[in-house]
């Protein structure tokens, strides 16, 4: 037996294009050569909430890429379960980026070769051309905030420096119910006395689930876009309602050259809870269930801010599901899984909302509060189509504050 | 084989229409131009056919905002020509001026077929299809849905109101109004595109004097118009359910 070098992983795939998408996933995340180290463990595919209904699920596919087969994976289409929750990349003893680098490259790999469900190719096309996978007006971006006291401050209109400036994002934007957590976020920062703004309709989306979901290309278009419209206008920061959009500012942008100090609006807040706190009046009396999102706890070690809001509210009892911090359960929806459901149900007959409200539900919560905006829909959606988890109110934390300042 | 597909630019219904100050056209200033869908089926039929059973594919539109990101998106999926038509496109321009003035540089590229939307949200006077149809001679079917070649021939299948579908068999050279294409417009991934944006070539053709006879002209563009026999009810929900009662006594039937 050939003794186990890189050349000879490398070599396992003599064929011109495995070296390729070899070279794609080595260079599509920081770490990417740890690929070599992987010792088919078997933890990912294990822990992959949709890996028993993958043909390849993260250690298979290595193990066909070591093996030469990889042309066998492009004729699949269940890598498209994926939903870049990042649970594979946190227990992977070797530390290889699975989720960036080999499941996003597969799917990149899968989007060229045309290999894409309808429903995924609709939202990639509306976010390429209205700049938002819902295919809403970009003139209307900033339509949530007609009539809030003291007035949203939209950059390209009022053309003065902010300290904050507020990435909304598509869903807080657009969605309807997710538009009430906008509403809400609004009024704690101005409760706060925040000097915020937003960049309505110059704002894109931030292309990060549609990265996740193989669209390289469109996340460049679309990061381009907004850091074109960052360089305009002075700010001291940028504060984001949705983990994906934080992820992607954080760590990718500064990869295209965008770089630029950002936060989560739970981790800003905390950092003014002091002031805060004495506004928070009004009791939310209830026992409250904190869903951790992918792209704030695991994918980026935010589990504490979030809680410390939640325990900040008069009233609030916060109780743990048994899946909690870095082993939370995906709502679902990200690497392109809010625009995959018709394709995911259809395979799996099952949503991974509903499993998360059932936890919720056991908790004994009678809220579950969530901190990322594809979430509120997701589960409310599995709360009216399960029996049993009829009382189970879901809540942004932004919306809990919001009460609680009355 | 060669294969034409013919590609109009209409306003993105994604915003609210204004008409205009003189009350006859729309207000364009804020309006984005985006493939007509069905042109944009047209196009995937023609790639559709090419891949079955190989063809030269030219795709041809009006260069206005917007054509060259259709072109090199065509490109991508597989277009073998790309030719942007250089005319008077705005203002009054109809689908009888573009018909005629297209005439030539069709016939310069001796199409066997050519496949076009079969209607657009801009059409006044009359669809494209069968005024090209008319101009160059050659026979015409539209609300196609699935086209076989075989021969000289085609096989189309024409969808009719009420579930009906036929099968009719048209000699070359033709003319196609594309309903809906065999599947869907394929999504093409940003970085294809601004690879096609590399290498391929956009030819230009202009286009002779326009002839504006034949078309409508508008003599009032308006919003639709709340008729005198409907009342309108406001008001809170219970407001207009206390209102709905009443009415609803008024006229018997409570
Ligand atoms: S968890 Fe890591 S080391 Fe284990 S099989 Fe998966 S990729 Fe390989
Ligand atoms: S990111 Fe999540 S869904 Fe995707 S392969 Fe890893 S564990 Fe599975």
């Amino acid at each position: 037996m050939p003794q186990m070098t890189d050349e000879s992983v490398r070599a396992g795939s003599t064929r011109e294009d495995d070296i390729s998408f070899y070279e794609k996933v080595l260079a599509a995340a920081p770490n990417g050569e740890q690929l070599r180290l992987c010792l088919e463990c078997g933890n990912c595919s294990g822990i992959c909430p949709f890996g028993y209904l993958m043909t390849y699920p993260p250690s298979r596919l290595i193990a066909m890429l070591r093996a030469d087969r990889f042309n066998k994976v492009l004729e699949t289409d269940t890598v498209w379960m994926c939903v870049s929750c990042y649970a594979c990349t946190a227990v992977c003893p070797s530390k290889i980026p699975l989720t960036f680098g080999l499941m996003t490259s597969v799917k990149e790999e899968l989007l060229l070769a045309g290999n894409v469900p309808a429903e995924l190719q609709t939202a990639l096309a509306n976010s390429q051309r209205y700049g938002n996978p819902q295919g809403e007006s970009p003139r209307k971006r900033a339509d949530w905030a007609n009539g809030i006291q003291p007035e949203v401050k939209i950059m390209g209109k009022v053309k003065q420096p902010v300290d904050v400036l507020w990435f909304v994002g598509d869903y807080p934007s657009y969605h309807p119910r997710v538009q009430s957590t906008t509403k809400a976020l609004a009024k704690v920062l101005n409760a706060l006395g925040v000097d915020f703004g937003i960049l309505g309709p110059d704002e894109s989306s931030d292309g990060d689930s549609q990265r996740l979901a193989g669209e390289r290309g469109l996340f460049e278009m679309l990061a381009e876009k907004n850091g074109k419209v960052f360089s305009k206008y002075q700010f001291n920061r940028i504060i984001t309602t949705d983990p994906h959009a934080y992820n992607a500012i954080k760590n990718e942008y500064p990869r295209l050259g965008i770089s630029y100090p950002v936060q989560h609006f739970t981790e800003y807040l905390v950092e003014h809870l002091e002031q805060l706190t004495p506004l928070l009046k009004h009791e939310v009396k209830a026992k409250v269930t904190y869903h951790d999102p992918c792209y704030l706890g695991r994918a980026n070690g935010i589990f504490d801010q979030p809680r410390a809001l939640l325990e900040a509210i008069p009233g609030v009892e916060l109780v743990e599901m048994a899946h909690n911090h870095a082993n939370s359960l995906c709502c679902g929806g990200g690497g392109g899984g809010m625009w995959l459901d018709g394709f995911q149900w259809e395979k799996a007959h099952v949503r991974m909302s509903d499993w998360r409200v059932r936890e919720a539900v056991t908790s004994g919560a009678s809220i579950l509060a969530v901190a990322c905006p594809y979430e509120t829909p997701r589960f409310e959606d599995a709360v009216k189509s399960l029996n049993g988890s009829g009382p189970l109110i879901v809540k942004d934390i932004a919306e809990l504050l919001a009460e609680s300042l009355g | 084989m060669n294969i034409v597909a013919l590609f109009k630019l209409v306003p993105d219904l994604v915003e609210e229409l204004e008409i205009d100050g003189n009350g006859t056209a729309l207000n364009m200033d804020f309006l984005r131009l985006i493939i007509n869908e069905f042109d944009d089926h047209a196009i995937e039929q023609a790639i559709l056919l090419k891949e079955r059973g190989g063809a030269q594919v030219s795709i041809l539109g009006p260069d206005i905002e917007g054509v060259e990101d259709v072109l090199y998106t065509a490109a991508s999926k597989g277009a073998d020509r790309l030719i942007k038509l250089t005319g008077d496109f705005q203002g009054k321009a109809n689908n009888h001026a573009m018909a005629r003035a297209v005439t030539s540089a069709l016939k310069e590229l001796q199409p066997d077929l050519i496949l076009t939307g079969v209607q657009a949200n801009t059409d006044l006077d009359g669809s494209l299809g069968p005024l090209l149809a008319e101009y160059l001679d050659m026979p015409y079917v539209g609300y196609v849905s699935g086209v076989k070649v075989a021969d000289g021939k085609v096989i189309t299948r024409k969808e009719y109101p009420g579930g009906l579908v036929a099968e009719m068999e048209i000699k070359l050279p033709a003319v196609l109004g594309i309903q809906a294409a065999e599947q869907p417009p394929r999504y093409i991934a940003v970085a294809k595109v601004r690879q096609a944006m590399k290498t391929a070539t956009i030819e230009v053709r202009t286009l002779a004097e326009s002839d504006l006879s034949g078309g409508s002209t508008i003599r009032r563009m308006f919003k639709p118009e709340a008729g005198t026999r409907a009342e309108m009810i406001e008001g809170s929900a219970e407001e207009v359910t206390t209102r709905l009662l009443d009415i609803f006594k008024e006229i018997g039937v409570l």
